[in-house]
């Protein structure tokens, strides 16, 4: 709980962003480098991981806009996992689930993403 | 039948061959190129009468006549009229220039006229029906299209259901006259659990009534909520329409706003029926003076108080009933409505009382002059005493009231506070995390948007609980700039780069609660979230 951080690794050939904390307004340098580091090798493919995080509120929703927009000019599929119950219906009401695949744990999420990129 | 008709135009040809003019048009003929100008007979002239007295062909050369037509037809070169006559009535003219053998016209000729107007002026006159009658069913069909479009117009503004408040009964009745007069009635949600209740009536009938009572219901749902003092919605409403508004038009509008919690009604009227209050004591008329709506800008409305106690009820009504007139042309009058107002037990029952008696009065052949609007409202305090009983939190419980300064990040402090004051009350868990949510959206709004991030500017939470109903006040110092709509987000134009990608608050707000209200007491706004408790509980 409390501030933002995100760590970036690699699995099966996707890009994996873990995020930490709040995602509201505060995350947005920290997520931003992020996702440069995350994309610096031009993966297909992004996860996002959820699991860690707490608290999203609307302007974090607009940083995950945000992202998925620069995600589909970059031609660059973007998956969710991780997200609780409740962001889940969030992500859904708000339509961002349209545009990223949501899946319940990462290997899922991993695989999935790898398969219907580019 | 009707008089010969007022103007006769005609065309006619010099040097041509005689031809019927009355009611046909003229037609591309051969070898006859010149059309000759149209005549016109005024309805005065002395050409008529002689035309309508005289039987046969007319020798125009020998006329004497101070008649403007005679000059008119002789310069247009004509030679000889024959009067097409059908019961009576002159119903047109047969025109002739001279002879093309350049012969005066024989005897056998005037005969063969004659007997050609004897035959044509039937036909003509049978033609010129026919065209009147369909000229008639084209407006009548007008006409009728013209009802239900108005019809439609008005429906589409009336409530589609009635407000359930506990502890209160409300009934209304609606019935369109006809021609469709411009009624009409609502129920605004106000901030706080208030009502806005109207009862109005636009002068003038049809469509032009239906749309200028379309604005003004507009109108007032715009201002009611921001505003609530009834003087002053009314006030707004009439300086917004008088702008708005054809000249001749205005409308008349008893607005009150009731507080079910207390029984607290305040009201205004713009020039309408004064309503009826039932109490103990008997009926009384709630008079508080003010113009009518659209009139003149800048007018003034007197605001007033009222409070209704259990078993107390109002009747709200337009004047299709009191102004209703009998077979003697008697009008049913206010006094025979009040006395049955103060002899009912109110509610539906009164509504078919006051039916019940009007059909009565006006006999079945009545056709409805007016429209008829009449609201009920009675205060039965059944809803308040089973409030009370509530095992919930007690009827009115507020387990929080606390104030934050307006810093960016103090919305968690709130949805911490809120989390702990609703705690007893048994969430479920996603309704809870829902509740979370809006109140942090609703939290961030207020510091942004309303106190601009100053942090001596107060955000205000109030949380209370009465009845069935869980409801947060969030209130900050915005004044009374309205709050927006929700609307749902463009979500391809944010991933496109079209918009913003912010924007989800008050969109996510709506979503999470079962109602969100929003109104401005002039000094702050309000935002109210409210959950149906017995949705939630398991």
């Amino acid at each position: 709980m409390g501030a933002f951080e995100a760590t970036v690794r690699s699995r099966d050939g996707v890009s994996i962003l873990e995020l930490h904390g709040e995602i509201d307004i505060e995350a947005e340098p920290a997520l931003t480098a992020a996702y440069a580091e995350a994309t610096a090798a031009d993966p297909a493919a992004v996860v996002l991981n959820f699991s860690d995080v707490d608290y999203i509120n609307s302007t974090g929703i607009a940083l995950i806009v945000g992202l998925l927009a620069r995600a589909r000019k970059d031609r660059r599929t973007i998956g969710a996992c991780g997200l609780s119950e409740h962001y889940r219906e969030i992500f859904q009401i708000t339509r961002l689930s349209d545009f990223m695949g949501i899946y319940p744990d990462e290997e899922t999420a991993a695989g999935s993403v790898s398969a219907t990129a580019r | 039948m009707s008089a010969p008709s007022s103007r006769f135009r005609r065309t006619l040809r010099p040097r041509g061959p005689a031809r019927l003019a009355a009611g046909a048009q003229p037609t591309a003929e051969r070898a006859l190129p010149v059309e000759a100008p149209p005549v016109d007979i005024q309805p005065n002239d002395p050409l008529i009468a002689y035309f309508q007295s005289t039987t046969g062909a007319v020798d125009l050369g020998s006329l004497e006549l101070d008649s403007p037509a005679l000059g008119s037809l002789r310069a247009a070169g004509v030679q000889m009229v024959v009067p097409l006559v059908s019961q009576g009535d002159l119903i047109g003219l047969v025109n002739l220039g001279p002879r093309r053998s350049e012969q005066d016209y024989s005897a056998d000729d005037r005969k063969l006229l004659n007997d050609l107007a004897g035959h044509a002026a039937p036909a003509v006159r049978v033609a010129q029906l026919v065209r009147q009658q369909e000229a008639e069913v084209r407006e009548r069909e007008r006409f009728e299209q013209e009802l239900r479009v108005a019809q439609l117009i008005q429906q589409q503004f009336l409530p589609h259901e009635l407000p359930e408040l506990p502890g209160w009964h409300v009934a209304a009745y609606y019935k369109p006259a006809r021609a469709v007069g411009g009624d009409f009635y609502d129920f605004i949600e106000l901030p706080a659990g208030q009502v806005g209740i109207v009862v109005g009536d636009v002068t003038d009938k049809g469509v032009p009534a239906a749309l200028v009572m379309a604005t003004t219901h507009s109108v007032l749902r715009a201002e009611a909520p921001r505003l609530v003092s009834p003087a002053e919605v009314l006030k707004r409403a009439n300086d917004l329409l008088v702008t708005e508004m054809p000249a001749h038009m205005f409308v008349t509008c008893l607005y009150a706003v009731l507080d079910p919690g207390t029984g607290r009604l305040r009201f205004a009227n713009a020039g309408h029926n004064l309503p009826y209050l039932k109490g103990h004591g008997g009926v009384t008329e709630l008079r508080a003076t003010g113009m009518p709506l659209g009139l003149m800008p800048g007018m003034r409305y007197e605001e007033k108080e009222a409070e209704l106690v259990d078993g107390d009820g109002l009747l709200l009504h337009s004047d299709g009933l009191a102004e209703a007139h009998g077979p003697t042309r008697e009008m049913f009058g206010f006094p025979r409505l009040a006395k049955l107002v103060g002899d009912s037990e109110g509610g539906e029952a009164l509504i078919d009382v006051l039916l019940g008696e009007l059909a009565g009065f006006t006999g079945p052949d009545w056709e409805q002059e007016d429209d008829i609007t009449l609201v009920t409202l009675q205060r039965t305090g059944a809803g308040a005493a089973s409030a009370a009983a509530s095992a919930l939190a007690g009827a009115g419980h507020v387990p929080a009231e606390f104030e934050v300064p307006s810093a960016p990040g103090n919305e968690r402090a709130v949805i911490d506070r809120v989390v702990e004051a609703v705690a007893g009350l048994g969430l479920p868990g996603p309704r809870l995390e829902r509740l979370k949510t809006a109140v942090g959206e609703a939290t961030m709004n207020a510091i942004e948007h309303g106190n601009h991030n100053r942090p001596e500017l107060p955000v205000g939470v109030r949380v209370t609980v009465s009845g069935p109903t869980l409801s947060v006040r969030i209130t900050d110092q915005g004044g009374d700039d309205p709050i927006p709509e929700p609307h749902t987000p463009d979500l391809e134009a944010k991933l496109a780069g079209l918009q913003t990608p912010r924007g989800w608050g008050l969109f996510l707000i709506r979503n999470m609660v079962d109602e969100l209200r929003t109104g401005s007491d002039g000094d702050h706004q309000v935002v109210e979230l409210v959950l149906h408790l017995e949705k939630g509980v398991e």
